[in-house]
């Protein structure tokens, strides 16, 4: 017994309680002091501040665009946390839809979406419409959409904010994040980016 | 042909940097787990001396395998009561470190997540952001992090040690394993990973959330946390439990393609580098490499099988009008449960890596995954997770293969089997043999119960409402994922129920300790033995045949123990989605 308290069972509490202390308190610790000093911005959320201070959201996370006059987002299948409500692009309680490739409701929900989104786009070309316009991200929360997804936007968006079809085009080239190093990852448009730069060019159209 | 050349490349690169990184980092491991002197013991050494001296412990005094044995099962139970404690006190951590005021965690669910995160398996049964508090995340569970890794890798070195030693008694130290993995390895790589991730968007605060009022007219509550400190260990020590719900798809959690390319090469440089550690110690670096190049083929023919099914996509999508065919605009493919920025190549390279390396990150979600593409997930738990492995685990299970392997070349050839010099005997084959047929009884059996019994079909039904074929592979997929130690989980499954927050709680500490105590008593059995010189009839553990003879015997064990039930899962709904049908 007094083998098993010295050999095995002090050893276990005590290195559990060191180790706690260091990779639990000191090392979160640490980082967060370190982060906080150096990225401040990053690792308070990316938020984005308007002209006037208030803050709109963050840079890194999805909106629920709904204004014809806006890009939109991805479809979000995440719910309010406290009603258990549908609630798209609920910040607080990321999740996916997890449906399976079979699912007969998720096939369904996926023929409404594109039904939903043409008649949004009557202008847009005929045809299949791309894919991340239709499906649910995986966060609920993805910011960005395809460039596909936002060309496929830009008639709606340039007779709605009264800009030419060939500006809106532009502002969303002009705003593609490529590739990291040209090859990792998949190159995106930002939905808020776009979107702020929407407003303010249509808010100055000499200035795009 | 769906596989775009960028795909090639990206995946091309990766393995090339895997194939750098393993001599420089398994050479390190060697020198740590050896007490020998690295950059970091100046500053070290009296750390690990200071933190024996408190345990009462001796840096000398080295165990045989039952006493490393009984400091491992003592230790998990001790970390397991402090987590579960943790999780039932939250109401008491207000405010700095449960800003949200988040109440205690259910019992059932408690013990479902010490279970979890105590076995490096990290199912999570909950919502992060909306269940745990900050002290519980990093305290609790990111603690867990840091120690389930290093018990992994412990229990590798000491089998290692049982292999290398020759006519000895003693395995190493546990303490003295489990300290300096911790503090040699696991804490200097975070606390500079963590800071990489915070410059690329990563959170590291201890807010309340955050309240904005969007362009387009509504409120959104935005969860925040110090999230990067435990992502790194998360993915370094194949731990693989999120801080939110979704996991790295979660742009705090995993910001951009770097970040994305950063997660994969933690989850898979430590595994890596373990084979190379194996090869030195046992004085044939070629001893470790082959067991690389075996899993380095595995992996490939996995991202390659897995790649092009995303990519060519869900027929129902196509017919449903959406358009899932790459061009310069899109990634197209099945996009369903996964983030643009990651598009298929990423993500389908992240979820071969975390299902061949136990770890359970996800950056897009498996359930939603092509039939084929969720199998080859499914396979790589099943197989025991030896493609490079969780820490640790991945080597200790790739030998017990590779002592299969041995006695099945000495059969053909009739003579009795010989691994490193040492001989193979009854009592070797047995306990390897008993840790490889643990899991199949816990999956098939724990799975057929759940299928039986109204309690674990409600799973479904409360869940997405995977039904068909499907059905059965969300509760396949649950118990492989849990056995094995990986956590990632085909989400639709409603798990947060007593039924299988119990049934897969168990499924976890069965799959970890009964592997653990098996593979001990090889390792105590092995040290014992001389070595006998290799003659003309030993086979040769290190050529071209070899590695053939491994795969065939990898592969050939874990199909004919699955194949009937995939059969009825992910391989019939694939020919069911061809045929458009819908459940």
């Amino acid at each position: 017994m007094k083998t098993f308290l010295t050999k095995y069972l002090r050893p276990a509490v005590v290195l559990t309680l060191i180790l706690t202390i260091v990779t639990g308190f000191l090392y979160p610790g640490v980082v967060t002091g370190i982060a906080q000093l150096i990225f401040p911005y990053q690792a308070n959320g990316s938020l984005v501040k308007a002209s006037n201070g208030t803050v709109i959201g963050s840079d890194l996370i999805g909106q629920y665009w709904t204004k014809p006059g806006y890009f939109h987002g991805r479809p979000s299948v995440t719910v309010n946390p406290s009603t258990g409500t549908p609630e798209p692009y609920a910040a607080d309680n990321s999740t996916a839809s997890n449906s399976g490739p079979t699912n007969a409701a998720f096939i369904q929900t996926v023929q409404q979406r594109v039904a939903a989104l043409k008649k949004e786009n009557p202008n847009a070309p005929a045809g299949p419409v791309p894919v991340d316009l239709v499906t649910a991200s995986a966060s609920g929360l993805d910011p960005d959409i395809s460039i596909a997804g936002a060309m496929y936007q830009v008639p709606r968006i340039a007779s709605e904010r009264g800009l030419s079809h060939d500006v809106v085009a532009k502002l969303v080239t002009d705003h593609e994040t490529g590739r990291f190093l040209g090859i990792f990852g998949e190159p995106y448009v930002n939905v808020l980016d776009l979107n702020l730069a929407l407003d303010a060019c249509a808010a100055l159209p000499s200035s795009c | 042909m769906p596989v775009t050349l960028n795909s090639v490349l990206q995946v091309l690169i990766f393995m090339v940097i895997i194939l750098l990184l393993t001599k420089p980092v398994g050479l390190y491991l060697y020198k740590v787990f050896n007490g020998e002197r690295t950059w970091l013991s100046p500053v070290l050494v009296p750390v690990e001396r200071f933190f024996y001296r408190l345990s009462g412990i001796s840096e000398e005094d080295e165990q045989k395998w039952t006493g490393y044995m009984v400091s491992v099962l003592i230790f998990s139970v001790v970390g397991m009561l402090l987590l579960y404690l943790l999780e039932r006190t939250q109401q008491w951590q207000r405010t700095f470190f449960n800003p949200q005021g988040l109440p205690n965690v259910e019992p059932q669910l408690a013990f479902n997540t010490a279970a979890s995160f105590t076995t490096n398996t990290n199912w999570q049964s909950y919502t992060g952001e909306q269940t745990m508090s900050y002290l519980t995340q990093m305290a609790g569970l990111a603690f867990h992090q840091f120690v389930s890794a290093a018990v992994g890798i412990a229990l590798a070195v000491a089998l290692v040690r049982g292999l290398a030693r020759r006519s000895a008694q003693h395995l190493g130290s546990f303490w003295v394993d489990l300290v300096r993995c911790t503090l040699y390895i696991l804490l200097p790589v975070c606390i500079v990973g963590a800071l990489v991730f915070v410059s690329q968007g990563m959170i590291q605060n201890f807010n309340a959330y955050t309240v904005v009022h969007t362009l387009n007219g509504q409120t959104q509550t935005i969860a925040q946390g110090p999230v990067a400190s435990m992502e790194i260990i998360k993915d370094l020590g194949t731990n693989g439990g999120g801080f939110f719900n979704v996991n790295a798809a979660h742009p705090f959690e995993n910001p951009n393609a770097l970040t994305g390319l950063l997660i994969i090469l933690c989850e898979i440089t430590l595994g890596a580098g373990l084979f190379y550690m194996f090869g030195k110690w046992v004085g044939n670096t070629r001893q470790g490499w082959v067991l690389w190049i075996v899993s380095a083929i595995l992996f490939v023919i996995g991202v390659f099988i897995v790649i092009p099914a995303e990519q060519a996509g869900n027929p129902l999508l196509a017919s449903a009008g959406a358009n899932q065919v790459v061009n310069a605009t899109q990634s197209g493919g099945n996009m369903e449960g996964k983030e643009v920025r990651f598009g298929i190549t990423i993500s389908s390279l992240q979820e071969v890596t975390t299902t061949a390396t136990s770890t359970g990150t996800v950056m897009s979600f498996h359930d939603s995954y092509t039939p084929i593409g969720g199998l080859v997930l499914i396979s790589n738990m099943a197989l025991g997770e030896i493609i490079f492995g969780g820490v640790g685990a991945g080597l200790y299970s790739m030998l017990m293969f590779a002592i299969i392997g041995v006695f099945i070349a000495g059969l053909m050839v009739g003579r009795t089997p010989e691994y490193l010099g040492k001989k193979i005997e009854r009592k070797e084959i047995m306990m390897a043999v008993l840790a490889l047929l643990v899991s199949p009884l816990v999956i098939l059996g724990f799975s057929s119960i759940a299928i039986a019994l109204p309690a674990g079909q409600a799973g479904l039904t409360t869940g997405a409402g995977n039904l068909g074929p499907h059905g059965l592979s969300d509760i396949l997929y649950a118990f492989t994922s849990t056995n094995a130690n990986n956590g990632s989980a085909f989400a639709g499954l409603n798990g947060n129920n007593p039924f299988y927050n119990w049934t897969l709680g168990f499924a976890m500490l069965i799959g970890r300790f009964a592997e653990v105590i098996p593979l001990l008593a090889l390792g105590g059995a092995l040290v014992k033995k001389r070595v006998v010189p290799a003659g003309l009839g030993t086979f040769p553990t290190t050529g071209a045949l070899w590695v053939a003879l491994l795969i065939g015997v990898i592969l050939i064990v874990g199909a004919l123990t699955y194949f009937p039930a995939y059969s009825l899962g992910p391989i019939i709904e694939q020919l069911f989605m061809h045929a458009g049908k819908v459940f």
